[in-house]
């Protein structure tokens, strides 16, 4: 069996499973967002009473904090009489950040466990060895009620990485690059796991960046095997013990596909959509109108870090403004007390409250008709940012710096060489 | 739930993503009559001006990739869309729809068989469809039981309060 299966064998009581088997699981953690006003309806709609364990279910107000109406406003009202109501021990209100992020940093994500949330990029948590996965609404309001689920057991597709990256070229980098070969629907329904010399030495923020667009390619769930870095991280934030499964040696991919990252350019996904991808150098150097750092794939302290060795003692083009939101309050925190902060506001950024911000088109920097972004998100689907008119460039948070320096799109390794030109 | 529909196609290409499927600026809206007024606004602005109640959404692969909002399939339904054909589904998307009872079937290659504004005649319990337009039968995969059951139901809803005793 694969870890995977191990994972869901062990939560749905079975000695084994295998792919295509429908198995009901008990879950270990659930997350509700506040797009998902609808679970609370739902679960009361269904006759729930209790949520079965207050200590395994949580709220995190991210895709629309702080409320930007007064619609969005009766959504955080309601759900905190909900989070009151039923005396859940978590709960992340408008002042915490990303769910992606908030959660492993308060230690409740860990390896072997299933964790489920109301948000497609559950996939995220692969980077920790956990089986994360998306739902909907009423599919969650089940859980809530129950503290189980059904799943189909996936396939698993194994996607080796080797080599070491060159300067200036990132984890966003590999995952546009490999989405671009591989394309939006190479993983339907299955489930990816990261391996290879590449991945193993990875550090959490940019293991989590790889497996948060699993879900672009249609994957269920992503999944890494736990390095000492993750153990680490995990170690510091929670004292659950848990298990490390390990993958047999028979075991049998649905799919493996090797690449080496060694040569790598930096990647652009071009609109609209996350499979369209060419390496910087094939991409024009179109004008750009707003740049965008942040979001539960770009917005850790690792991508502000990049931003800023990009942009000190520089000045972000008068044709742009740069948008950056940091992915969780602990993020903000740890990049003032680094100094970015200040230096990326003294080179132009607007800094909003940490949230999903315009990423998903709901405040916080939206695009008119005819404007281009280049954006350190997932997604550049027609309209996801605003206006369906908007043009979405995605790209590594180094690429939106070196981008919104020169107006233009822009190829992050000229803008690094510039710097050590003068130095 | 009805399984035999009979009804015009709106075909739609590839990987249609929940953001073609309904706007996130829109993900505020609640009543179902308002949320019906975007559906598929991304891809065909038009949609919902030309379609009429019953109508079937025909696809590609991917249909439904994306974010995992219930508005998509909640905005399909209260549009009026009867089913949605599609050479794959996204599989948030997939059990969004099952759970609230809007019918998927997975038909391989459908999207080359079928042209915007023909009649189909659809066998969901035998997976087969129609094209009365061109004459031309096309084999679909049936619906799992396990799915069929939820669309039976009536979606999830009302299994869950059986099973409660409510």
């Amino acid at each position: 069996m694969h870890a995977i299966e191990k994972i869901l064998a062990k939560a749905a009581g079975k000695e084994s499973v295998r792919a295509g088997e429908i198995v009901n699981c008990k879950i270990d953690f659930c997350e509700i967002n506040d797009l998902y006003l609808q679970t609370v309806y739902s679960f009361y709609e269904m006759g729930g009473e209790k949520v079965w364990d207050n200590e395994k279910a949580t709220f995190v107000f991210d895709h629309y904090s702080p409320a930007l109406t007064i619609k969005t406003a009766q959504i955080h009202k309601e759900m905190r009489d909900f989070v009151k109501e039923q005396d859940l021990k978590y709960h992340f209100d408008i002042n915490k950040g990303v769910c992606h992020q908030v959660m492993p940093e308060a230690g409740v994500v860990w390896p072997g466990m299933i964790l489920v949330a109301t948000d497609s990029h559950t996939t995220t948590h692969g980077a920790f060895g956990a089986f994360g996965t998306g739902l909907g609404a009423t599919d969650m309001a089940t859980v809530l009620i129950t503290g189980e689920l059904w799943f189909r057991v996936p396939e698993v597709v194994n996607i080796e990485i080797n080599g070491s990256l060159p300067k200036g070229v990132y984890a966003k980098d590999v995952i546009l690059m490999i989405l671009g070969q591989l394309k939006a629907d190479a993983a339907v329904y299955k489930a990816i796991e990261f391996s290879g010399s590449y991945v193993e030495g990875l550090g959490v923020a940019d293991r989590m960046t790889i497996c948060n667009m699993a879900v672009e390619m249609g994957a269920k769930t992503a999944y890494m095997i736990p390095n000492d870095k993750v153990l680490e991280y995990v170690g510091k934030r929670t004292d659950k013990e848990f298990i490390i499964h390990e993958t047999d040696e028979d075991f049998e991919y649905d799919e493996t596909y090797v690449f080496d990252v060694s040569d790598l350019s930096p990647q652009l996904a071009v609109p609209h959509s996350v499979d369209n991808v060419f390496p910087v150098e094939e991409v024009e150097k179109v004008k750009v109108n707003q740049a965008f750092i942040g979001s539960c794939t770009g917005g850790r302290l690792e991508d502000l870090e990049a931003a800023y060795e990009i942009l000190k003692g520089r000045k972000v083009h008068e044709d742009v403004r740069l948008v950056i939101i940091p992915a969780s309050d602990e993020v903000y925190q740890k990049a003032m007390e680094r100094g970015y902060v200040q230096e990326l506001m003294k080179a132009g950024a607007t800094f909003a409250a940490t949230g999903c911000g315009p990423c998903l088109g709901t405040h916080a920097g939206l695009l008119a008709d005819g404007e281009v972004c280049i954006s350190a998100t997932n997604r550049n689907f027609p309209g996801r940012m605003g206006s369906t008119g908007g043009q979405i460039y995605l790209s590594s948070p180094a690429g939106v710096a070196a981008s919104a320096y020169k107006g233009c799109i822009t190829d992050p390794r000229e803008v690094i060489e510039e710097g050590e030109d003068n130095e | 739930m009805n399984k035999n529909i009979t009804a015009r196609a709106f075909v739609f290409g590839k990987n249609i993503d929940t953001d073609q499927i309904y706007p996130g600026r829109y993900l505020e809206l609640v009543k179902p009559e308002d949320i019906a007024r975007h559906c598929l606004e991304g891809a065909d602005p038009d949609f919902v001006k030309n379609m009429e109640k019953g109508d079937i959404v025909v696809a590609g692969t991917n249909f439904g990739c994306g974010s995992s909002r219930e508005h998509a399939p909640i905005t399909l339904i209260s549009a009026g869309v009867s089913l949605v054909l599609a050479e794959s589904f996204a599989r948030i998307f997939f059990r969004n729809s099952i759970n609230l009872a809007l019918p998927l079937m997975v038909c391989p290659g459908i999207s080359q068989k079928i042209s915007s504004g023909d009649q189909l005649q659809v066998d969901i319990e035998n997976g087969i469809v129609k094209n009365l337009t061109t004459g031309k039968t096309i084999q679909g995969e049936k619906i799992s039981e396990y799915a069929m059951d939820i669309l039976e139901a009536g979606g999830i809803k009302p299994l869950m309060k059986k099973r409660l005793g409510k």
